[in-house]
Order: C-alpha cells, then sequence, then structure tokens
C-alpha cells in the first residue's frame, strides 16, 4: 500500500517538475534513477518527444543496463568492458570509479517498450535517411498521439519528400487516436487511405468501428478502396514472381526445346550442362577474386561467353561422341544420355567436391526496390531481362541467318537438305551445341539464385521437359508460352496449397493436359508428326 | 502359327539354377556348421531376386509392348508401401511411443485417429490384396488416361517420369500419412515370424525367387500367347496393328497394368527383407536405373532382364563398397555403352557368341 502510495506521490512530483523546468534535458535525466517503472517509463517517455539527441546514448545506455547513477547523485554512463565512465547529462569523462559504489539504474520490460519508442522519436532527426524512414514506420505502427507534436517538428525539419511522406502518415495514424477535432481526422483518414497497406489498415479498423458516423463512413471507403489496391498488389507480386520462375524455367528449357524440340534428340544431361554453366561462373570468378578483384562488378559478362563455349563444346562432344550414332532411336539416346548425365555430375563431384559453392553476386545484382507494395530484387529482373534476350538472339539466329536456315532445312527433311548440299553432320552437331551452350548461359543465371551444387541440373530436369513438352516440341514459341504459364500458374496455386501441393498439382495438370493434346499447346501439325 | 513353347532352353538354365539357389541358400545358412552362406549373403541375394522381378515387369511393357515406362519405380514403391503398412501394424505397441493405435511417426507429428486409409492393415491379406491393387489401379487409370489419347514413345516415357517424381514429392509430405522423409522402418516381425531371424531372411529370399520364377512364367505365358504376339506388333508397328482392326488402347492397358502389379509385388517382397521403405524409392533416378538392368541383360528376352538387374545390383554393391567414386562413372558408362555397343544385350551377345563357335566346327566339317 504505502509503496503505491509512494509511486502515485512520485508521478504527481515528476509532473510538476517537469512542468516546472520545462522539460529540461538535464532535469529528466537526473530524474531517471528515482522513483518506480512507470514512473521511468514516463521520463524516458519525455526525454523521447523532448528531441534533445542527446539523449539517445542515455537511452540506449538504460537499456543495456549501462546506465549507473553514483553515491552523491550524478547519472553515469560506464563502459560495461573498460569500466570508464562518463556523465550522461555533459558526456565528461569521470574516470573508473569503483563498481560498488554505483547503483544500476534497473529497466523492466514496460521501460524498455518506452525506451524503443522515445529512440524511435529521437532518430525522426537523424542524419541518415534511411534510420528517419524506420523511425517513421515505428512512430506509424505504434500511432501515439503524444508523439504528433515531436512528427510535426520532424515533418517541418524534413527535406527528404518519402520519409516526410511517411511521417505525415504516422502523423494521421496518431490524430486518429488521439481527440482532434472531426476535420482533422477525416483529413488523417484521407491520408491513410492514399497509402494503403497493412499497417493504414491496422489503424483504420478502430475508426470504422468508431461511433462517430461521419468518421466511421469515411473510414469504411477508404478500407474498401485499401483492401482493393491490396488485392490489385497481391495480384502483381504473384504475377511478377511467375515470370520470374518462369524465365528461370524457360532459360533451363529453351535450350532443351532446341535439342529436343527442334532435333527430336531427348538430352537427359541437359540439367548437367546447365551445372557446367555454373561452375563455369564459379571458376571465373575464383579467379577474379585471385588475380583481379577490380573486374568482379564484370564476372558475370565474363562468365556468360565462357560458359556458352564450355557447354557447347561438351555438347557437341556428346553429339559427335554418342548421339550419332542413335539417330531414329529416341529411347536409345535417352539412355546413353542419362549415362553422360552420371558421368558428368560424377566428374564435377570428383573435382570441385559434393559441397554447395559460393558464386557472389556483383553489386548491381544485388538490392531490391519498390513498385507500389510490390518488392522487385535487381537479380530476379536482370534473370528475366537476361533471358528474354536470349530467347530474342536464338530467334534471330534460327530464322535469320544462314546456319539457322540450314538448321531448319535438315530437321525438316534430312535427305532433301543433304541434297541441296549442306552437310547434314556438321549441322546436327552445331544445333546441338546451340542447345548445350545456351544451357550453358542458363548456368550463368541460376547461379545467381540457386544453390551451385553437383545437383543443380537433375533439380531443373523433369521441370525443363514439362515447359517442352507442355509447350509444344518443336516451336520455341511453345516453350516460352509454356514457361511463363507453368510459372505463373506455379505461384498462384502456391497460397492456397503450399509450395510442394503446387508443384504436384502442377505436374498432374501436365499429365491431364498431354491426354487432351498430346502434342502440346502449340503441336507442329502436318506429316512430319507422325514419324 | 504355332504356339511356341512355354519353356524354352534359356527359361529353362534359369530357372534350374533358380533351384539351385533356393536350395543352396538355406542348406548353406541353416543346416551346415559355419554357415558357408553367411546371413549378409541371404538378405543380399533376396534384394537382388526382387530387383529381378521388378525388370522382368519392366521388361514385360518395354521389350515386348515397346512402352518404356520410366516410372516403374513408382510401382515398385507402392506395392512396397503397402507392406510396410502391414509392418508396421505389425510393430502394435513395441514402438517407441509404445502406442497401441498409432504407428511412432503419427504420435511424434501429433495425429490422435488412424487415418481412413490405414484401416485394416493389421490383416496380412488386406495388405497382399492391396499389394497388387494399389499400382495396379495407379498403372490401370494412368494408362487408360495416356493410351486412350495414344500418347507414345518419349512423351509417354517422360509423363510417367513426371507420375513417380509427383508421387515422390507428395510421399515426402508429412500430412500424407505415410512417414514423411522417414518412411516406413522399425518393422518387427511379419506374420509373426521375427524379420531378424535368420530363418525368416532365408524363408524371404527362397520366396523371392519362387516370385521371380513366378513371374517369369506368367510373362513368358503371355508373351508366347496369341496376345502376346498382338503385343510385338504393337510394338514394331502401332498404326498397322490399329489398321487391322486391333483395339492397341486395349492391349497396351492389359500389359501395363498386369506389370505393374509385377512391379508391386517385387516391392512387397523387398521391404520386409531391407526394413525400410521411404520416398526415394519413388525418385526418377531408380526408375532410369531399372531401364538399364533390361538394356543390359538384353530387351525383349525376359531372362535377360532378370539377369542383367542381378549383374548390375552386384556391381553396385561391390563398386559402391570398393571404390565409391566410381560407382556412378561405371553406371554412366555402362548406359552409353550398352546402348551404342550391345543393342541386344548381354543374354543376345552371349548367344551370338555361343552360335558362332557351334557353326564354325560344323563349317570345318563341311569344307572336309
Amino acid at each position: 500500500m504505502t509503496s503505491l502510495l509512494r509511486a502515485v506521490l512520485t508521478i504527481c512530483a515528476l509532473l510538476y517538475a517537469s512542468v516546472a523546468v520545462a522539460d529540461d534535458f538535464s532535469a529528466l535525466v537526473q530524474a531517471l534513477p528515482k522513483g518506480s517503472y512507470h514512473a521511468r517509463s514516463v521520463v524516458v517517455k519525455k526525454l523521447g518527444l523532448l528531441g534533445d539527441a542527446r539523449a539517445v546514448p542515455v537511452l540506449k545506455a538504460l537499456n543495456n543496463d549501462d546506465l549507473k547513477v553514483a553515491g552523491d547523485g550524478t547519472v553515469l554512463i560506464v563502459n560495461d568492458t573498460t569500466g570508464a565512465a562518463t556523465s550522461a547529462i555533459g558526456g565528461a569523462a569521470m574516470g573508473k570509479p569503483d563498481p560498488n559504489s554505483l547503483d544500476r539504474v534497473k529497466a523492466n520490460n514496460m521501460v524498455r517498450r518506452a525506451i524503443r519508442t522515445a529512440i524511435g522519436m529521437l532518430t525522426l532527426r537523424d542524419p541518415d535517411p534511411a534510420k528517419r524512414m524506420k523511425a517513421a514506420e515505428d512512430a506509424l505502427k505504434a500511432a501515439d498521439p503524444e508523439q504528433i507534436d515531436a512528427l510535426d517538428a520532424a515533418i517541418s525539419a524534413e527535406r527528404d519528400a518519402g520519409v516526410k511522406a511517411v511521417m505525415a502518415e504516422a502523423r494521421a495514424a496518431a490524430v486518429l487516436k488521439s481527440d482532434a477535432p472531426e476535420a482533422q481526422k477525416l483529413a488523417a483518414i484521407h491520408t491513410l487511405g492514399d497509402r494503403g497497406d497493412n499497417a493504414a489498415l491496422a489503424a483504420l479498423v478502430p475508426v470504422a468501428n468508431s461511433k462517430e458516423p461521419a468518421l466511421a463512413q469515411a473510414a469504411k471507403t477508404a478500407l474498401s478502396a485499401i483492401r482493393e489496391a491490396q488485392q490489385f498488389w497481391r495480384l502483381a507480386q504473384n504475377i511478377w514472381f511467375g515470370l520470374s520462375l518462369g524465365s528461370v524455367l524457360l532459360l533451363a528449357a529453351v535450350g532443351l526445346a532446341i535439342t529436343f524440340g527442334v532435333m527430336g534428340v531427348i538430352n537427359m544431361a541437359h540439367g548437367e550442362l546447365v551445372m557446367l554453366g555454373a561452375y563455369t561462373t564459379f571458376v571465373v570468378q575464383q579467379v577474379i577474386r585471385a588475380d583481379a578483384p577490380g573486374l568482379f562488378g564484370w564476372s558475370l559478362a565474363i562468365a556468360a561467353p565462357l560458359a556458352f563455349l564450355v557447354s557447347g563444346a561438351v555438347g557437341i562432344a556428346i553429339e559427335r561422341g554418342i548421339v550419332r550414332h542413335l539417330y531414329g532411336r529416341p529411347l536409345e539416346t535417352l539412355l546413353a544420355t542419362w549415362g553422360v548425365s552420371l558421368i558428368l555430375q560424377q566428374a564435377v563431384r570428383t573435382i570441385f567436391g559434393p559441397d554447395n559453392r559460393d558464386v557472389g553476386n556483383p553489386g548491381w545484382m544485388s538490392g531490391a526496390f519498390k513498385i507500389g507494395q510490390m518488392q522487385v530484387t535487381w537479380n530476379r529482373l536482370w534473370i528475366l531481362i537476361f533471358c528474354l534476350a536470349v530467347f530474342a538472339v536464338l530467334l534471330a539466329v534460327l530464322k535469320k541467318t544462314p546456319i539457322g536456315l540450314q538448321m531448319r532445312a535438315v530437321t525438316q527433311n534430312r535427305a532433301m537438305a543433304a541434297n541441296m548440299g549442306i552437310r547434314t553432320g556438321g549441322v546436327d552437331a552445331l544445333t546441338f551445341g546451340l542447345g548445350a551452350g545456351i544451357a550453358g548461359l542458363a548456368g550463368v543465371a541460376l547461379s545467381q539464385v540457386d544453390n551451385v551444387s553437383p545437383n543443380l541440373g537433375q533439380n531443373y530436369i523433369v521441370d525443363s521437359f514439362m515447359v517442352v513438352v507442355f509447350g509444344g516440341a518443336g516451336n520455341i514459341w511453345g516453350t516460352l508460352a509454356g514457361a511463363f504459364t507453368l510459372g505463373i500458374a506455379n505461384k498462384f496455386l502456391e497460397p492456397f496449397s503450399g509450395a510442394v501441393l503446387a508443384k504436384i498439382l502442377i505436374l498432374v495438370g501436365i499429365i491431364l493436359f498431354i491426354q487432351k493434346r498430346p502434342r502440346g499447346l502449340f503441336a507442329v501439325k502436318g506429316r512430319a508428326v507422325e514419324s | 502359327m504355332p504356339r511356341q513353347g512355354l519353356i524354352d532352353r534359356r527359361l529353362a538354365i534359369f530357372l534350374l539354377g533358380l533351384f539351385i539357389l533356393t536350395v543352396a541358400v538355406p542348406v548353406g545358412n541353416l543346416a551346415m556348421a559355419g554357415k558357408p552362406v553367411p546371413t549378409y549373403l541371404v538378405a543380399l541375394i533376396g534384394k537382388y531376386l526382387c530387383y529381378a522381378l521388378l525388370a522382368v515387369a519392366l521388361d514385360l511393357v518395354w521389350g515386348y509392348c515397346g512402352i518404356l515406362s520410366l516410372g516403374h519405380g513408382a510401382f515398385f514403391a507402392l506395392g512396397g508401401y503397402a507392406m510396410g503398412m502391414y509392418l508396421m501394424r505389425e510393430i502394435g505397441a513395441r514402438g517407441v511411443y509404445a502406442n497401441p493405435l498409432l504407428p511412432d511417426f503419427m504420435v511424434f507429428i501429433g495425429w490422435k485417429h488412424l487415418p481412413w486409409y490405414w484401416w485394416g492393415f493389421d490383416h496380412f491379406w488386406l495388405a497382399a490384396i492391396m499389394v497388387l491393387l494399389a499400382p495396379g489401379i495407379l498403372a490401370f487409370t494412368f494408362g487408360w488416361f495416356a493410351f486412350r489419347s495414344r500418347v507414345t514413345g518419349v512423351y509417354l516415357s517422360i509423363i510417367t517420369q513426371a507420375m513417380t517424381y509427383a508421387l515422390m514429392l507428395a510421399f515426402f509430405r508429412n500430412e500424407m500419412g505415410f512417414g514423411g522423409n522417414n518412411g516406413l522402418t522399425d518393422f518387427k516381425d511379419i506374420l509373426g515370424f521375427d524379420l531378424a531371424s535368420d530363418g525368416t531372411k532365408v524363408g524371404l529370399t527362397m520366396l523371392s525367387a519362387v516370385a521371380l520364377a513366378g513371374g517369369l512364367l506368367l510373362s513368358r505365358w503371355i508373351t508366347t500367347s496369341r496376345l502376346g504376339k498382338v503385343l510385338v506388333c504393337v510394338r514394331d508397328a502401332e498404326s498397322r496393328t490399329r489398321f487391322l482392326g486391333y483395339r492397341v488402347e486395349h492391349y497396351k492397358l492389359f500389359i501395363f497394368t498386369v506389370s505393374a502389379m509385377m512391379a508391386g509385388v517385387a516391392g512387397a517382397l523387398y521391404v520386409p527383407q531391407v526394413g525400410i521403405i521411404n520416398p526415394s524409392e519413388f525418385s526418377p533416378a531408380n526408375s532410369i536405373e531399372i531401364v538399364i538392368w533390361v538394356a543390359l541383360g538384353g530387351r525383349g528376352t525376359l531372362v535377360g532382364a532378370a539377369l542383367g538387374a542381378i549383374i548390375v545390383a552386384a556391381a553396385k554393391t561391390y563398386l559402391t563398397g570398393a571404390l565409391p567414386e566410381a560407382w556412378l562413372y561405371a553406371l554412366g558408362a555402362l548406359f552409353i555403352l550398352v546402348t551404342i555397343a550391345l543393342p541386344t544385350g548381354v543374354l543376345g551377345a552371349v548367344e551370338t557368341g555361343i552360335g558362332r563357335l557351334r557353326r564354325r566346327p560344323a563349317a570345318k566339317e563341311a569344307e572336309a
């Protein structure tokens, strides 16, 4: 009973004192060690509202249990490891006092919560805009009417438009909880409605349930607008994730679309050619790290042509050594190339070891930016661009160059092409090499988003076959459509069913789809089909 | 055309070998002092025999009907899971959690009731029926869709691979109620016989040999029948067979389902012998390995498929022990060599060799 009485008295005394000395910083710091936890949290709050940057180290010290009070009432910040003390008010060094002569200023959860808010308020004035942004977001979540004045001060001092907007939104959320006049609250609802995310939603829901009809009505309108906007962005986000997954699938599958789709050769080692591309990137980065660290930003640009050459050369070797002997026997080709894939996998395991290898992201590949409420990472965006570029170049090669013409001629009618003087053997090797080289390029891109391990190829082989089969063999436009359809479908199913089940559903879907259209989405028509 | 004899020379020699094995194993392991056939070898032989039965099942569809299934591992695993479920129920209250109603893994993930599809699996007869029905129904449904819409060749191969891949992902999920990652294991006994005892192991191995012989005879009986002739026609010229008025899809569906059930039996015999069944049995790589057994032994010979399975599996046991690095190189090289250099498989090459040796003395006599 007496302790409660004392607490109430202290609070009264503190309130009185704070008014009397006009929120003076040193008086508040001096008041910190006194009274109950509740009183202490009140003082902390005041320190936060004061807007004096000197309070930050004091509050941090209090949070870390480094704030001590000496016998004569001086408040000290004592370094935990060295034992050196500084004055909490002036910051002057105070030597190394005997630890036994000091009392710790204690903090409980209530005080710590107050400290977090207070530091947040103080960081509203931080020189670093990112920190100010964070502080403003925190203030928005807290929505504390007592922060309105501090926010007002911060807004008038703020020069960054983005941070200023968030601060205004935080102020609006705080206004809604205060007893400000209705006009101000309506303006606040408007501000938050424009923001349109979960934080705004949280601030508006209580208002929509309030008893004042005008406010509730306005809040309800704003809420439904926000929900609509959120639905839109969720849709956009799903499509973006789908496109991103689709671009990875397309990269992995487009090489297969040439070897399987155009040549009719099942290359089960395709995934391993992708893996070789990824390991080429790893080797290039290792060399750059060791010899020319300045070039690291260029490592992917250097690795891409090399990966194309490495995988392409291995591809040509596979074609000349094995596949050539098995034309017209697709099932045997499938088995032989499976054998190649096992050997390549084991070779990589022998050379580089079975563990994941670390491939770094150059600066321009890392980080993210925001469009509306959607987070877009740079590496995903670059991979999408890269994959579309590869696709465009491939299309141009097939349609516009002499070698592309020969490739199409050989695949359409081998005997006739040979009669016209085309060396079909060489064209076969080049076509296979092209498909394999593109697999290598895919490996460079995949090294940025996936683990580089000997199993890399295995993870993509079933998926890439699904893409080619779904899109329709023999048509690389079909592969494009197939990859993005499957990618987006996968991402739309995931929220309902979870990632694994989504994949199973897609597989079952494709199996059923093939029943309906055994030759895929874009089927090749005509006499060539039956053979 | 007169019907070919049910048992030709190849099959006779193989069955004789199998018979000798079924006599030698129990005698060598149980009856003779010093155990000239150690118990680990008994378990190993039993495992190989199950693989051989699985290879025969695949040869039936691939060798005789041209359906290259890259998903036969799925039927094998389904049969294995059906048997595993019975063995799980046999454990009863002897599990780690000593729960008389639920298998350990269900207690572990906090389930309170036995899901409906586990009901009745404490009866052996139901499990035995499910060993046939589960793969059979899957193969029938899958085949009914696939063959009716004339999905053939590599497309069929790829969707069978997708099927087993999808099943693998599904069985990895804990919510499926089949033990997730770890699968079903810690079996104690089968029909009251202790699985750890030598007697049970020998018994299971002998049972596997009988099943293999049965599978071979059944396959031989099918392939030498009129129906078998039509199957070969489908393999060699599907469109022509259809134009002659045969319902090609019915023949394919029949043989695919029979083959799947045979694979299921192989899986059911395999599980009690190795003591575990988990989702990795569904992995596409496993199913492709079955194909290489058949290709190595000789496609379309039945006996060759069984031999191929035993040769590759024995080589795997040896190499993964002696030179673990070398196994994948060897397997990879095997795939390439067999497809390019040995299109008729080991059996074909050996028989051609024997044939040449026979003809040479005959030719000399003719000269003289």
